[in-house]
């Protein structure tokens, strides 16, 4: 019978003393509301950086793409790129949330919730990028089933189409997916609130009560998410990478591309959750609930698929050389010694070199090394989607239409404001919503009993 | 908090004892007894014996229409159209599998939450609650006329409650 969630997860070594479930609800309750001076500056800086961001977007929108340096042949730059980015850094939370929550990972309790509001924030990001990239986002509504003025509906056989489907599809089943985590978690914090506040949550916990009708039902429907939200998680960056390889630029069209993007955006996720929850458990003071043996497991899953990253980067360079095309390995020859080989060596250096640092214990078991690491993870997975996208385009078969490309102000302004409108959702949620699930946290916790356990 | 009918409520630390209380109260013919819990629990739910959730027939026929709906909608839009390239069939049906499949995880997903609403937030039995039950407490509620709450106090009491009290 499988009516617990977790019914034979084993405690994690990290909770020998473990903490009561009055003590769970009070500290994770106690990092929310009343935030301090450094919250708002905070908070005022981001909004500072937005404003930059829409000021760049307004001026785009006025003079048109050419000011974000758009000139023939590279016509898919930044903009993509930073697409490509957020919707990579999506995808952990829902491996995080869904995978190992199917694969009974007790240790994920700690630190799904912030990886799955990371997720909604992080398709909310990546939504942007698509319409900014239009130029004319007056038009975005073209990318939606509908007949135009001469009758004729969007082109299905289109990897662009399906992304409009595989990327709402992703943000709303990944919004659901934190919403119904959240309820239980909501109902405890509305009980113990007050003022305002308890207003807010009595109305969020959707008349929570914990009642075992209530769980009998809960308990399945999380169950069924997780279960669609898996295979949901490895399409969604699949079609990402379809919007490359069935088009035939060189570089671009590939039969790898849809293992090496997933296991791309886990690398690149999972190294967001770490730099996320590295300052939110020093602030929040939740030492007791995110450990390292937490980091150490997120390590394992940023050495596991940044192996896979740096096998397909392998791949790529072997089958440019064997396959004996000579498009191909010219724009591979262009990508390494080319003039963007600093971009291509960056990533090279983050994405292929330095994980092989996560083989050592000790930095598995670092956090400050862990931290600087997955700032050195996002920054390489951002310049592997530019070199993806940029190099490629700039060097393809003619060599009287190759053409580089610099981005401009334009582009690394609203790059920036990207950033802010995530941390700024981020921040909202942490000062409002638990980061760490109250009622998972708790599940691994035995229950007290007055009898000892028949065996 | 009122509209519940009157009963009595026992609040509980340990979950061998509520579930042992549970299942002397249904032995003794209570068997609308709620059990508030503040995580799911295996024990409490064995129990209480109530069937499986009907939440995954919803998933289920969520994610069939979803399917049905996607394939429907690729091949109709494809038809209302039809451009004849190099005289190949105008349906396309293996890249339409890509929204087929989004399309049956999106309705399959959307189903399972209206379920979940339905279910367990809609349906809600009037019941006597306690806050002390999303925290750290097992909480059961026994709806029964006046004259037999005194032996239900009694039941519950001895089954180890560390508060039993009455609910008018």
């Amino acid at each position: 019978m499988a009516t617990t969630m977790r019914p034979d997860a084993a405690p994690s070594p990290a909770h020998h003393h473990h903490p009561t479930y009055h003590e769970v609800t009070r500290d994770i309750a106690a990092t929310l509301g009343h935030p301090k001076r450094g919250y708002f500056i905070l908070f005022g800086f981001v909004l500072l950086v937005l404003a930059a961001g829409i000021v760049a977007l307004l001026y785009q929108i006025r003079r048109g793409l050419g000011v974000a340096g758009y000139s023939p042949p590279v016509m898919w730059a930044v903009y993509v790129t930073t697409f490509v980015f957020w919707v990579g850094i999506a995808h952990s939370g829902t491996l995080i949330s869904a995978i190992l929550y199917l694969f009974r990972s007790a240790w994920r309790t700690s630190v799904y919730r912030t990886a799955e509001a990371m997720t909604v924030f992080a398709v909310m990001t990546a939504g942007l990028f698509p319409l900014i990239h239009l130029g004319r986002l007056w038009y975005a509504y073209w990318l939606f089933p509908y007949p135009n003025q001469r009758g004729l509906w969007v082109n299905f056989k289109s990897p662009l189409v399906w992304d409009v489907f595989a990327v709402s599809t992703y943000f709303t089943v990944s919004t659901l997916f934190l919403i119904v985590g959240l309820i239980p978690d909501v109902a405890a914090i509305r009980d113990r609130a007050t003022g305002w506040r308890k207003k807010l949550y009595t109305i969020t916990a959707l008349g929570w009560r914990g009642a075992d009708y209530q769980w009998r039902h809960y308990v399945k429907a999380y169950l069924y998410l997780a279960a669609l939200a898996t295979p949901l998680v490895l399409s969604v960056h699949s079609v990402v990478s379809w919007d490359f390889a069935m088009s035939i630029v060189p570089g671009w069209h590939a039969t790898i591309f849809a293992p090496y993007f997933v296991a791309g955006a886990i690398y690149s996720g999972v190294a967001m959750v770490i730099t996320l929850m590295v300052p939110l458990r020093k602030v929040f003071r939740l030492e007791r609930y995110i450990t390292v043996v937490h980091f150490e497991n997120l390590s394992k899953l940023l050495l596991l698929t940044g192996m896979i990253v740096a096998y397909s980067y392998l791949v790529e360079y072997f089958i440019a050389w064997y396959g004996g095309n000579p498009i191909e390995r010219a724009t591979f020859w262009n990508r390494a010694f080319g003039d963007y080989w600093w971009a291509s060596w960056t990533m090279i250096l983050c994405n292929g070199a330095l994980p092989w640092l996560l083989w050592f214990r000790k930095i598995r078991r670092s956090i400050p090394a862990l931290f600087v690491l997955s700032l050195f993870v996002n920054l390489g997975m951002w310049f592997e989607r530019y070199v993806i996208i940029v190099v490629s385009l700039s060097h393809e078969y003619e060599p009287y239409a190759m053409g580089n490309y610099t981005p401009t102000w334009v582009d690394w302004t609203i790059l920036a404001g990207s950033f802010a409108w995530f941390f700024m959702w981020f921040l909202l949620f942490a000062k409002n919503f638990p980061t760490v699930s109250i009622t998972e946290v708790k599940e691994i916790i035995p229950w007290p009993r007055r009898r000892e356990v028949r065996a | 908090m009122s509209g519940h009918p009157g009963g009595v409520l026992a609040a509980f630390r340990h979950v061998d004892d509520a579930a042992q209380a549970i299942r002397d109260l249904r032995a003794k013919g209570f068997a609308d007894v709620t059990a508030y819990t503040p995580v799911p629990n295996q024990e409490i739910a064995a129990a209480i014996g109530r069937q499986s959730s009907p939440v995954r027939l919803w998933t289920l026929l969520g994610g069939l229409t979803g399917l049905g709906l996607g394939l429907v909608m690729t091949l109709w839009m494809s038809l209302d159209y039809p451009i004849v390239v190099g005289g190949k069939p105008i349906p396309s049906v293996i890249p339409y599998i890509v929204i087929m499949f989004e399309l049956t995880i999106l309705c399959g997903a959307l189903a399972t939450i209206t379920g979940l609403i339905v279910h367990a937030v809609r349906s809600r039995r009037p019941a006597a609650f306690d806050p002390r039950f999303t925290d750290d407490h097992i909480g059961v509620f026994v709806p029964c006329a006046p004259e037999g709450r005194g032996a239900v106090q009694q039941l519950l009491q001895a089954a180890g409650a560390e508060e039993v009290r009455i609910e008018a």
